[in-house]
C-alpha cells in the first residue's frame, strides 16, 4: 500500500496535459518536472520527425530489440564493418536511378545493387576472420633493415622458415632461369648450359633432373606441376614432371622469353626473330604469331590482370600485346636506352621498367603516365614484384628488394643481399615470403618477409593440393577456360553495355520501322468528363506539361552552368595560388 | 590447433653479428623484430582421409582476376549444356481409339488425368504409373468437354449426344456397371464445360453460356448475346463468379454469374479458340486464336491486349497456364506445342516429335513441372516444362550449382552468343519453312504500310501498333 503523501508526488497517469493542484512545497520540484516535460515532448516531437524519415531508419531502430526486462540491447544492429574492407571488394559505383516509368527497370536494379551490397558485406566479414597475417621486418630505431644479412633473418625465424633460405651450388651449367609454379610449392630451374631440373623446394625433393644438351633460354610452368615448357636452343620443349619430353614445338623457334597466362592456357613466347607467338596448351594449338618487327625480344612479361603481354625493346619502348591485334595496343617510350627489365604488378595498376640509361621508372598504365623515376648506379638487369607489392632488382650480384615503388619516393632499400654469381633471373614465390634468385653459381632462395600473399584461396591455387584436388582444379579450370578473343586492356569491357552498338541498331530500327519507337510521346490530355475537357482547359493542361518540360530543360542548363562555373572558379583559384608563390626570379624584379 | 607465426624479438650475441657481412660492425647489441609466412600444414591439410578436404577461401577479388571473362565462360558452358540436355519427351499414353479432344487435370491427385477422345470414349490414366486405370464410353460422338470437380470425387463430362454426364471418379468395384451419377439431356449440343472453384454450379457452352446447379436439370441462368455458338467457357479462378467464353462471332465475352446479362465483349479480327486465366493475377487471361497468335488481356482494359504472343505457324488450340502464372504453353494446329512467358511475345521452347499430329488439348501439370499434350493420332504426351531440368530430387550441392548457373545464365542472357545458343531450337522442315514465309509476308506488308505513310499527307495515316491491330472493337 502506498502512503497517501508519496501517492501525490508519483505521476498522475491520467494523461500529460492535467498538471496536479499547486503546492506551496512542491513548487521547486514541479519547476524541475516540467523542464522534464519540455524535454521529453521535444523528443517525442523528434521521434515523429525521425518516423516522417524514412522507413529504413525505423528497421535499423527495431534492430535494438527490446527485452521483457527493459533492458535494451548494447550493441544494436548488425556488427559494423571496417569502410576500408567493405571498400576492397567494391566492384563499382552505384548506378544512377532511371526515372519513375521505367519501375520494372529501377526494381531490378534496386534488387541487384542490394544484392551486391550484401556479397560485400559479407566479404569483408569474411575478410576479417583470415587466419593468417603478412610477414614484417623492422630494424631498431635508427637501424635499417636492408642491413640485416639474410643469415639473421634466417636465424630469428622458426626452422621451418629458416629452411627456406638456402643456396644451391650449381656452379656447372648456370647461370640460372627459374619459375614457381602458381601454387609456389614448386621450382623449375634451367641452367644456361642446358641443366632442367624441377624441385618440391619447400621439402628440397628433387622432382626430376636432365640435361637437355643444348642451350637454355628460358624455362616455365605451364598450368599445373606436371608440366613444363622449355626454351631451348632452336625448338620450344614441353616435359612432364618425370623429365620425359612429351612435345618439340617447331613452329616456336629460337624462343627467348615465355609468359604463361595461367586463365587462358596460353603460353606466350618471344623469339630472337622478333616473333610473338602463343600457343594454346590445353588443345596444343598455335593461336597467334605476330610478327613485332623490333629485333631480339628479350624483355617479356605479362600483365597478370588483363593477360596482355609487355615487351620491352633496344629502343627503349615498351610495347602491348593481345592475341587479338596483329599490331601493338600501346607504343610507350620508357628509357633512353634499352630496356632490361620490365614487370606489371598483380591488380595491373603499376609497371616498373628498368633500362639502360640506370633508370628505374614505375608507369602507371591505366593511364600511361609515369609516376616516378630513381636513378640506380649499376642499373637493375632484371625486376620482380611480389603479390604485395615488393619489387626486387637485381644489380650485378646485388639483389635489392624496394617497399612502396609507386606511393612514396623511396631512398633506400628494404632488403639486400649478395649473391655469389651475377643474378639472371629473379622470382617471388606466390603465397610465401621467399624471393628466388638464380645467378652464375647456382640459385639462391631468399627470404623477404611481407612478400607473399598470407591467404590463399582454395579453389584458385592451394599450395596445399592433394593429387586429386589437383586434378578436380583442372579439369574445372579447363572447362572455364577463357577464350583468347577475351583479352583486351580492360578485362571488365565483357560485363558493359555496349552503347554504341545499341545506338547504331536503334538507328536502323528507326530507319526500318519509319518512327523513332524510343521517342518521348506527345502529350495527349486525357478526356476528364463534367465539362473538365473544354478547349481552355484542355489548352491549360497542354500548357503546365510543356511548361513543366521547359522548366526541366532550363533546370539542366543552369545546372551545366553552375558546374562550368565552379570549374571556372577553381582553376583561377589555383592559378592565382600559383600566381601567388615567390619564384627564385622575383628579386631581379623591380 | 596451433600455430607459428614467428614474431620474435631477439638479442643476438656479438659473434653472430660479426659473422654476418651485411651488418654494421659499430652495433655490436641489435634488436628486430621479423615475422616470415609459415603456415602450418595441420590448418590446410585434412587429418585423416575419411574427413573432406579443407578448402581454405580468400574472396579477395586481386586473386581472382578476369572475374567477367570466367563467369561469362561459366555462363556460356551452362548454356550450351542446356541444349545438351535438353530432353524434354518423357512418355506418351496410348490406348484412345481415336484423336484426344479433351483433357481435365484432376483437382487433388497430380497423378491423375483424364482424357476424353473423339469417340466418345473417356479414360483415367495414372500418370506415375503411366498406365490407363479406367475406361469407359461416355458419350456417342465426341466427348467435347471435361471438368473435374472442385472436390475431386466426381467429373462431368459434355458430349455431342446433347448431355451433360457426372460420373464419380472412383472406379466401379467387382461386378458394378459403369454407370453415370447423373444424366441432364439438353436441347442443343454442348461445346465446353467448366465448374465453379467454390459452388456446386457449373457451366456449360454451346448455343448460349448456360449456369447450371448441380441439384436442377435446367440452367438457372442462360447468355446470349446475338451468337450463334460458344466453343469454350472458363471461370475465373479467383474472382469466382466471373467467367469468360469465345464465341463464334470472333468475340470473347466477359459474365458475372450474378447477373443477368453478360459484361462485356471485345470483338476480334479472327476467332478465338479457348481461353485461360492466369491463376495468380487473375485479372489477366490468354486467349489461343484462329490468326496464329495467342493474347493476353487484362479484363478491365479489353481495348488492347496487354501482349501478342506470336510464333505459331497454324491455327492455336489450345492454352494452358502454369500453375505459378508465369508462363503458359499453347497447342497448336501446326503439331507443335510451345511455351511462352506470359508477358513475352515470343515462345521461349517449341515440342514437336516426327509422330505427333495436330495437338487438340494441352494442360501444365498442378506442379509445375510437366505438360500435357493431347493430338489428334490418338496419344497423350507427357513433357517436362523445364526441358533440361533433371529430374528427381537434387542433392543440395547439385541444387547449388544448377542455381549458380541459372543465374548466371540470366546475368549474360543478352550477349550474342549466348542468346543465339539460347534461342536456338530445331523445328520441323514445313514449321520452319512457314515461318519464314510468315516473317516475309509480315515484313512486306509493314513495308508497304511504312511507304504508304511516308508518302501521304503528314497525319492523315496514323501508326498502328501490332496490339491495337487486331481489335475491332469493345462493347459493354
Amino acid at each position: 500500500m502506498a502512503v497517501p503523501g508519496e501517492a501525490s508526488v508519483d505521476e498522475s497517469h491520467v494523461g500529460e496535459n492535467k498538471t496536479p493542484p499547486g503546492r506551496y512545497w512542491k513548487e521547486k520540484q514541479e519547476e524541475g518536472k516540467d523542464g522534464q516535460q519540455t524535454e521529453q515532448t521535444l523528443q517525442q516531437k523528434k521521434k515523429k520527425k525521425q518516423k516522417a524519415k524514412k522507413r529504413k531508419q525505423k528497421e535499423d531502430q527495431r534492430d535494438g530489440k527490446k527485452f521483457i526486462s527493459g533492458k535494451s540491447d548494447p550493441f544494436p544492429g548488425p556488427a559494423p564493418i571496417p569502410e576500408d574492407r567493405v571498400q576492397k571488394f567494391k566492384r563499382k559505383d552505384k548506378i544512377k536511378k532511371p526515372p519513375h516509368q521505367h519501375y520494372k527497370l529501377r526494381d531490378v536494379i534496386a534488387r541487384s545493387e542490394e544484392a551486391s551490397e550484401m556479397a560485400q558485406k559479407q566479404a569483408a566479414r569474411f575478410d576479417l576472420l583470415l587466419p593468417e597475417d603478412a610477414g614484417f621486418l623492422e630494424g631498431d630505431e635508427d637501424e635499417d633493415t636492408c642491413t640485416i644479412s639474410q643469415e639473421d633473418i634466417a636465424g630469428a625465424v622458426d626452422i621451418t622458415s629458416g629452411a627456406k633460405y638456402f643456396n644451391l651450388k650449381l656452379p656447372q651449367f648456370g647461370p640460372y632461369r627459374l619459375d614457381y609454379s602458381k601454387t609456389g610449392r614448386h621450382l623449375l630451374l634451367g641452367g644456361r648450359r642446358g641443366h632442367v631440373s624441377c624441385i618440391d623446394w619447400q621439402s628440397k625433393q628433387l622432382m626430376c633432373e636432365i640435361n637437355v644438351m643444348e642451350s637454355v633460354n628460358d624455362v616455365k610452368w605451364l598450368h599445373s606441376e606436371t608440366m613444363y615448357a622449355v626454351a631451348q636452343k632452336k625448338w620450344l620443349y614441353i616435359y612432364d614432371s618425370n623429365g620425359i619430353e612429351l612435345h618439340c614445338i617447331r613452329k616456336f623457334n629460337d624462343v627467348l622469353r615465355m609468359q604463361f597466362l595461367p586463365y587462358h592456357f596460353l603460353l606466350a613466347t618471344a623469339s630472337a626473330t622478333s616473333f610473338l607467338q602463343y600457343l594454346d596448351v590445353s588443345v596444343g594449338k598455335e593461336v597467334a604469331a605476330i610478327c613485332t618487327k623490333t629485333g631480339r625480344l628479350d624483355v617479356m612479361c605479362q600483365n597478370p590482370h588483363n593477360a596482355i603481354i609487355h615487351l620491352g625493346h633496344h629502343n627503349g619502348t615498351v610495347t602491348l600485346w593481345s592475341p587479338n591485334q596483329k599490331e601493338a595496343l600501346v607504343k610507350m617510350l620508357c628509357h633512353q636506352g634499352g630496356v632490361r627489365s620490365v614487370t606489371v604488378d598483380k591488380t595491373g595498376t603499376y609497371m616498373v621498367t628498368s633500362g639502360m640509361d640506370k633508370k628505374l621508372k614505375v608507369f602507371d598504365i591505366r593511364t600511361f603516365k609515369p609516376l616516378k623515376s630513381y636513378f640506380l648506379p649499376a642499373g637493375a638487369s632484371s625486376l620482380s614484384l611480389s603479390q604485395r607489392g615488393l619489387l626486387s632488382a637485381a644489380t650485378g650480384d646485388i639483389v635489392q628488394v624496394y617497399r612502396d615503388v609507386w606511393s612514396t619516393p623511396v631512398t633506400k632499400p628494404y632488403m639486400a643481399h649478395r649473391v655469389r654469381g651475377t643474378a639472371w633471373g629473379l622470382h617471388f614465390c606466390p603465397f610465401e615470403d621467399v624471393l628466388g634468385v638464380g645467378h652464375g653459381e647456382g640459385f639462391t632462395s631468399m627470404l623477404v618477409p611481407g612478400a607473399g600473399e598470407p591467404n590463399f584461396d582454395g579453389l584458385d591455387a592451394n599450395p596445399y593440393r592433394s593429387a586429386k584436388q589437383r586434378q578436380e582444379w583442372e579439369v574445372k579450370a579447363l572447362l572455364e577456360k577463357i577464350q583468347p578473343e577475351l583479352i583486351s586492356l580492360d578485362p571488365s569491357e565483357l560485363g558493359r553495355v555496349d552503347h554504341a552498338t545499341f545506338e547504331q541498331r536503334h538507328q536502323d530500327r528507326v530507319q526500318a520501322l519509319g518512327f523513332d519507337p524510343l521517342a518521348k510521346e506527345k502529350f495527349v490530355p486525357k478526356y476528364k468528363k463534367k465539362g473538365r475537357s473544354s478547349a481552355g482547359n484542355v489548352e491549360k493542361r497542354k500548357k503546365q506539361v510543356a511548361h513543366e518540360d521547359q522548366r526541366d530543360v532550363i533546370r539542366k542548363t543552369v545546372e551545366d552552368k553552375m558546374k562550368m562555373e565552379k570549374e571556372k572558379k577553381q582553376r583561377e583559384k589555383k592559378a592565382a595560388v600559383l600566381s601567388n608563390q615567390r619564384s627564385a626570379l622575383d628579386r631581379f624584379k623591380k | 590447433m596451433q600455430r607459428g607465426p614467428s614474431e620474435s624479438l631477439l638479442h643476438q650475441h656479438m659473434a653472430s653479428v660479426l659473422s654476418s657481412l651485411s651488418v654494421c660492425p659499430l652495433s655490436l647489441c641489435r634488436i628486430m623484430k621479423v615475422k616470415v609466412l609459415s603456415r602450418n600444414p595441420d590448418d590446410y591439410v585434412r587429418e585423416t582421409k575419411l574427413d573432406i578436404q579443407r578448402v581454405p577461401r580468400n574472396y579477395d577479388p586481386t586473386l581472382h582476376p578476369f572475374e567477367v571473362s570466367r563467369e561469362y565462360t561459366r555462363a556460356l558452358n551452362a548454356t550450351k549444356l542446356d541444349r545438351v540436355f535438353a530432353k524434354p519427351f518423357l512418355a506418351s499414353l496410348d490406348g484412345h481409339r481415336d484423336g484426344v479432344n479433351c483433357m481435365a487435370k484432376h483437382t487433388t491427385s497430380l497423378s491423375t488425368l483424364l482424357s476424353g477422345s473423339c469417340d466418345g470414349e473417356v479414360r483415367v490414366w495414372n500418370l506415375s504409373k503411366r498406365e490407363c486405370g479406367r475406361t469407359l464410353q461416355a458419350h456417342e460422338g465426341f466427348v467435347r468437354g471435361m471438368v473435374v470437380r472442385f472436390c475431386g470425387t466426381s467429373f462431368f463430362t459434355v458430349g455431342d449426344d446433347k448431355t451433360i454426364k457426372q460420373w464419380k471418379m472412383e472406379t466401379p468395384g467387382y461386378g458394378e456397371e459403369e454407370e453415370p451419377l447423373n444424366t441432364i439431356l439438353g436441347k442443343t449440343v454442348f461445346t465446353g464445360l467448366d465448374h465453379h472453384r467454390k459452388d456446386a454450379v457449373f457451366a456449360t457452352c454451346g448455343q448460349q453460356v448456360d449456369i447450371w446447379d448441380e441439384q436442377r436439370s435446367s440452367p438457372i441462368r442462360s447468355f446470349t448475346w446475338g451468337v450463334d455458338s460458344f466453343s469454350s467457357v472458363s471461370f475465373n479462378p479467383v474472382e469466382t463468379e466471373l467467367l469468360a467464353s469465345c464465341a463464334s462471332d470472333r468475340s470473347i465475352v466477359l459474365y458475372d454469374m450474378r447477373e443477368s446479362a453478360p459484361l462485356k465483349k471485345v470483338i476480334m479480327t479472327m476467332r478465338s479458340n479457348t481461353l485461360c486465366w492466369n491463376p495468380m493475377e487473375a485479372y489477366y487471361f490468354t486467349s489461343s486464336n484462329e490468326d496464329y497468335n495467342l493474347y493476353t488481356y487484362d479484363m478491365r482494359y479489353l481495348d488492347r491486349p496487354i501482349t501478342v504472343h506470336m510464333d505459331h505457324v497454324s491455327a492455336v488450340l489450345d492454352v494452358d497456364y502454369s500453375p505459378t502464372g508465369k508462363e503458359f504453353v499453347s497447342a497448336s494446329f501446326d503439331k507443335t506445342v510451345r511455351i511462352f512467358p506470359k508477358d513475352g511475345g515470343h515462345s521461349r521452347e517449341v515440342y514437336h516429335t516426327k509422330r505427333m499430329q495436330h495437338v487438340i488439348c494441352v494442360k501444365w501439370s498442378a506442379d509445375n513441372k510437366y505438360i500435357l499434350s493431347g493430338s489428334d493420332e490418338m496419344n497423350i504426351r507427357l513433357w517436362k516444362a523445364n526441358a533440361s531440368e533433371k529430374l528427381g530430387v537434387l542433392a543440395p550441392r547439385e541444387r547449388e550449382s544448377r542455381n549458380y548457373s541459372q543465374k548466371l545464365k540470366e546475368k549474360f542472357q543478352h550477349h550474342p552468343q549466348i542468346r543465339r545458343i539460347t534461342h536456338h531450337r530445331h523445328l520441323p522442315k514445313n514449321v520452319y519453312h512457314q515461318s519464314k514465309e510468315l516473317r516475309i509476308m509480315k515484313e512486306a506488308r509493314r513495308r508497304k504500310y511504312a511507304n504508304v505513310r511516308k508518302h501521304s499527307k503528314p497525319g492523315t495515316v496514323p501508326v498502328v501498333s501490332e496490339k491495337a491491330k487486331h481489335v475491332v472493337t469493345v462493347v459493354k
